[in-house]
């Protein structure tokens, strides 16, 4: 494990794999959460928490408890029930002891408890950095890092899109095209824009 | 493979179980106490959103109304009274009646009656087209005709004729309000339900001058003002007034008003019909406005029903009590 790969792997998340643009992960969100700024900053911040806490709990829960009971094909389901309790459990925890935060952050956690993109991250972890024979503490941190680069990749792109979102929103758009339409359009010619970085070299 | 099978199904179950378990338990330890009669309020409510009641939406108000916060007598605008008297019922306290309400607005100009002052092309908007250059009509007071109240109305009530006129669905209409704050000119006024005769102008210029660019102003010549039986007309600054506390939806001010400013949205008006009984005082001949009414003195009078606006005036004059009105009711109030 070097500093090099490891910015290689943040770079990777945030732009050249884009969760949301490259991935195409996260879709729901990304067109239902961008309709204004505040809402999509504050959608963002939840992701990044849940992304970097999903790809904690399901490291430990794929290296201590599936790889040693050679049940790795269950990933998928054992991983939605980590990520669907961490949530909840946050919430709770959250609603209790930090109600400020809460009020900002708690009204989208329970929109992320099974997203795809959280589950996602999850799952691209164990195809990176668990089965390609990276020592084992050198995978863990790669994973929390990957994680929250993914999500602060989700935040970037929503973030963009709201922007977008907000400044057409008085142009001369045909009627058909309003809404939802216009922003799947507009998220191809990001996508188109973010394919750029593809050809981006780090470390 | 059985034993993969065995990993499997006891693995996973052992998570979930685990997992409930912590869940459960978290449950207890981080339970935030919340008053359940804000869930109760909650579902009584319309679940619009709308933040018409000035709270932050349905849930604010509920938490609000359980505090106390609400002020006696205020009301969900779209829920109306039916929903105060649920939430009043989960809160145990009383809740006063209040007259439902919709949305009128106060001009009629459309693109065949009043003079354009210039051509706007910009944003579908009124308020950036007042920003860009003042009033494109040529009435100042008038309505621009560009949506703004349609596109803030949450129940999809209002739509804009051919003419550039707003029409309102009053049965869509939930007295909300929203347009009354969106429009830029001020036209919009929440009026009692059961109105049906409107000044449709808003127009505080003198006679000639409104005339001059509006074909359906309010010339303020007084006449409905003179003829209203009730006192409910009066003038303010060129412009008349219609006090819904004491008009009853007679219409005989929409009958005299020579520009057509005050409208009757009454369909099917009753006639006045004289019996047998009558006695040819005259009285009814005096007091009827459109001289609707004909017959010698002591003879049976006749109605011309083509003439009959059906103000029912002759009714309450009547000593004989020989006049009945027949045909579709409008909302009619009950005459003293």
């Amino acid at each position: 494990m070097d500093l090099g790969h490891l910015l290689a792997v943040v770079v990777g998340a945030i732009f050249v794999s884009n969760f949301v643009l490259m991935r195409y992960l996260g879709l729901c969100p990304f067109v239902g959460v961008s309709k204004d700024l505040d809402s999509a900053v504050g959608m963002g911040m939840a992701v990044i928490f849940v992304m970097t806490l999903a790809s904690l709990a399901t490291w430990f829960v794929y290296t201590y408890l599936l790889v040693p009971l050679g049940i790795v094909y269950l990933r998928t389901i054992a991983f939605i029930l980590v990520i669907a309790t961490l949530v909840q459990f946050v919430e709770m925890v959250m609603e209790k002891t930090a109600p400020a935060l809460h009020r900002s952050l708690g009204i989208y956690l329970p929109l992320i408890t099974t997203n795809c993109a959280v589950l996602g991250v999850a799952v691209v972890n164990v195809d990176e950095f668990m089965v390609t024979g990276i020592a084992r503490n050198a995978s863990f941190i790669y994973t929390v890092v990957h994680g929250f680069a993914a999500g602060v990749g989700f935040t970037l792109a929503l973030v963009l899109m709201a922007a977008i979102r907000e400044r057409i929103q008085l142009d001369a758009i045909p009627k058909s095209m309003r809404g939802i339409p216009i922003t799947f359009v507009i998220a191809g010619l990001m996508a188109i824009a973010f394919l750029g970085f593809t050809g981006l070299r780090v470390g | 493979m059985q034993s993969v099978l065995a990993r499997s199904v006891v693995s996973l179950t052992g998570l979930a179980a685990a997992f409930g378990a912590m869940l459960a338990y978290a449950s207890r330890v981080f339970a935030v106490r919340r008053d359940p009669r804000v869930e109760k309020v909650l579902a009584a409510l319309p679940g619009v959103n709308c933040g018409a009641c000035g709270f932050p939406g349905c849930q604010g108000f509920a938490e609000a109304a359980v505090k106390g916060d609400v002020a006696e007598g205020a009301v969900c605008p779209p829920g109306g009274n039916e929903t105060m008297v649920k939430v009043a019922e989960i809160l145990g306290t009383e809740h006063a009646q209040l007259v439902p309400k919709v949305a009128v607005v106060h001009c009629a100009g459309g693109a065949s009656t009043s003079v354009q002052r210039v051509t706007y092309e910009g944003i579908e908007d009124c308020r950036a087209a007042l920003l860009v250059g003042g009033h494109p009509k040529a009435c100042i007071f008038g309505c621009l005709g560009l949506g703004t109240c349609r596109s803030v109305c949450p129940f999809g009530a209002i739509a804009i004729d051919e003419e550039g006129r707003v029409r309102i669905d009053a049965k869509r209409c939930t007295g909300c309000g929203k347009c009354v704050e969106a429009c830029p000119v001020g036209i919009i006024e929440l009026a009692p339900r059961d109105m049906r005769v409107h000044v449709r102008c808003s127009s505080h210029d003198k006679g000639p001058a409104a005339k001059k660019v509006c074909s359906v102003a309010c010339i303020a010549c007084q006449l409905c003002v003179k003829k209203c039986p009730h006192g409910a007309i009066r003038m303010d600054d060129n412009l008349a007034v219609i006090d819904y506390t004491k008009c009853t939806n007679c219409g005989i001010c929409a009958a005299v008003c020579p520009t057509k400013a005050i409208i009757d949205e009454v369909k099917v008006r009753p006639k006045a019909l004289i019996g047998s009984r009558c006695e040819g005082k005259g009285r009814c001949k005096e007091v009827c406005p459109v001289k609707a009414i004909t017959g010698e003195p002591g003879q049976r009078h006749e109605v011309s029903r083509g003439a009959c606006i059906g103000c029912g005036l002759c009714l309450d004059v009547c000593p004989t009590r020989a006049i009945t009105m027949v045909g579709a009711l409008g909302p009619q109030k009950e005459r003293s």
